[in-house]
């Protein structure tokens, strides 16, 4: 035994991830998520402002984190939608225009008395990385003369009055890496001491949460805290308990916790095995 | 890998080849059907100002639904996003011809939609229509401010663009290195002042912070209290870990050890994340072929008839 698992393919712990992930999604095996105190912490920053206000909406992520962050992005949407906030979409990745629009088609199918233009708009994505924050933070008309569709921003009913991004009462920003929550925060939240909150990839958020408190109010750490916003959601708001894609990071805990046992368990029992091996004095 | 672990692979597949073959042929899957709806946009005087047809994607168990129909365009993205989902999982088990084309489709496709809309939403509207706006209107982007008048100091930024493209030019290549040149100083400029601010200023400041935190009773938060603690030591013992103008030995030694502790929680904490990161988006792309793909949905959400659509595939459609 002690041969069969020094030597073990890695392609059967492949195998064995596959099986831990696919079986509980085929089972729909979802757990009950309670709010931590960070959670509650962003969906208060949300909840707390005056019907009208106006919420950057930063979307920096592209489909290759979608599975982590869209459930984010999603109930970020749905929240302020409730709330009857005013949405900025904009983007510093190119491919973060599809996420802006299925964020969107989110309000077009469940909220239709929100109007483009009135209650949303999306500014589009700009090529500058931390340069386009720079400038929007002064004069967001010096960059975004039209929005994504190619409408002039001064003919947009929500852009009057907004001449940048310090307009905004809070700067929500779902971000994957660079450009992202880091620059709104070097560039925005410290020198202009702008609220904002973040969702953020597992790999990325231990290096934003010195940030907290105050320079970020608080941050959505990968798909565990998605799930937990999604339920906080859900209790201030329990019509949203019936759409199924406003569960969608709930419903990826199930393969969460499964596949952690497992990665749990393979350290378990590779260290089991190297210190076997090391009594044997077997150096291979 | 022996025979024996080649004989078990090989009828691993053999059984995915046969669920595969059995769906295709028992069941309705890989196919996007949506709903039409017709949009109409009025003039102030009542005449039909846009007309245009919406298609919404409705769930697989909705397909027989009134007004929903099959989308081909739709149908063949679903099965390339499949076929090239599957190419990419293949690299797990091996390098091979798949994964390799699956790996250039991915990168060919982001540099040119990069570029597409690197042209459109910069070079159209923020360039050209800043030094010709009334010709851009004309032709590229009818929303652009029409009151908008020619700024000529974008020619500069023109003149640098030009200028950093010399570099395909078979002579005259250093000429490129001049805009780069500016490029990097201003960058590095700007971040200086971004990390200095936020990144050094806000988190010394943020970690002078009272050890003893009281409650609003006015007692002692001993959660609270602790957690300062702890933050200030880690702090200290991490900065006096990387610090090597004096010798690693005594009580300096000891509290550098205390830091490669805090360093190595932290990276454990780190490694978690991505764990958690990475399970995420595995779980998103079986969801993708199971659910959107493969239709093994019920049209119930529990367990029971989850397992169930499983077995019985057809159950789900």
């Amino acid at each position: 035994m002690y041969e069969f698992l020094k030597t073990l393919d890695r392609r059967w712990v492949f195998l064995l991830m596959f099986l831990a992930v696919a079986t509980p999604i085929l089972l729909k095996v979802t757990f009950p998520e309670k709010p931590s105190a960070m959670v509650m912490d962003v969906f208060q920053a949300i909840e707390g402002l005056p019907e009208g206000s106006k919420v950057l909406m930063a979307w920096d992520f592209d489909p290759a984190s979608r599975g982590e962050l869209e459930p984010m992005a999603s109930a970020f949407t749905r929240h302020c939608a409730e709330k009857k906030l005013k949405m900025y979409y904009m983007a510093l990745w190119p491919l973060a225009v599809p996420m802006i629009q299925d964020s969107i088609r989110i309000l077009e199918r469940e909220y239709p008395h929100l109007e483009y233009g009135r209650d949303y708009m999306n500014l589009g994505y700009k090529p500058g990385n931390e340069g386009v924050i720079k400038v929007v933070i002064t004069n967001i008309r010096k960059l975004y003369t039209t929005d994504h569709y190619g409408t002039g921003v001064e003919t947009i009913p929500m852009m009057s009055g907004v001449t940048s991004v310090q307009a905004m009462d809070l700067i929500i920003n779902v971000s994957a890496g660079d450009p992202g929550t880091k620059q709104w925060v070097q560039y925005v939240a410290t020198p202009f001491n702008k609220r904002m909150v973040a969702g953020a990839t597992g790999v990325q958020a231990p290096q934003l949460y010195p940030y907290i408190p105050a320079q970020l109010v608080g941050i959505l750490g990968a798909i565990k805290a998605a799930a937990e916003y999604e339920q906080a959601v859900i209790d201030g708001y329990p019509h949203l308990a019936k759409i199924a894609t406003a569960k969608e990071g709930l419903r990826r805990m199930g393969p969460q916790l499964v596949g952690h046992v497992l990665v749990v368990l393979l350290v378990i029992l590779a260290n089991v095995i190297y210190f076997i091996g090391r009594r044997r004095g077997d150096t291979r | 890998m022996n025979n024996r672990a080649n004989a078990a692979w090989a009828i691993i597949f053999v059984i995915a080849a046969i669920f595969l073959g059995w769906r295709i042929a028992t069941g309705n899957f890989g196919r996007i059907y949506v709903e039409r709806q017709q949009v109409t946009v009025h003039a102030e005087d009542g005449s039909v100002a846009a007309s245009w047809e919406t298609h919404t994607k409705v769930p697989p168990r909705d397909h027989l639904g009134e007004g929903v129909s099959l989308s081909i365009p739709r149908t063949i993205g679903l099965w390339a996003g499949a076929i090239l989902t599957l190419c990419i999982f293949s690299f797990l088990y091996g390098d091979n011809p798949f994964y390799k084309t699956a790996e250039s489709i991915v990168v060919g496709a982001s540099a040119a939609y990069l570029m597409v809309i690197g042209f459109w939403t910069q070079i159209i509207p923020n360039l050209i229509g800043n030094i010709v706006p009334d010709w851009t209107r004309t032709w590229a982007t009818p929303g652009l401010d029409p009151e908008a008048k020619a700024d000529y100091v974008y020619l500069l930024p023109l003149l640098l663009s030009i200028m950093l493209l010399w570099r395909l030019a078979p002579v005259g290549g250093w000429i490129s290195r001049w805009p780069l040149a500016f490029f990097i100083g201003a960058t590095a400029g700007f971040r200086l002042i971004g990390f200095m601010e936020a990144d050094f200023v806000a988190q010394i400041r943020a970690t002078i912070i009272p050890i003893w935190v009281r409650n609003p009773a006015g007692g002692v938060d001993i959660w609270a209290s602790i957690g300062a603690l702890t933050m200030i030591v880690g702090v200290i013992s991490c900065l006096i870990y990387f610090f090597f103008s004096l010798e690693h030995k005594g009580l300096v030694g000891k509290t550098a050890r205390l830091g490669i502790w805090f360093l190595m929680i932290t990276f454990g904490a780190g490694f978690g994340y991505t764990v958690m990161g990475r399970i995420a988006l595995l779980s998103q792309r079986l969801e993708f072929l199971f659910y959107e793909w493969l239709w093994l949905d019920s049209p119930t959400a529990d367990a029971v008839s989850g397992a169930a659509s499983l077995i019985m595939p057809g159950l789900g459609a």
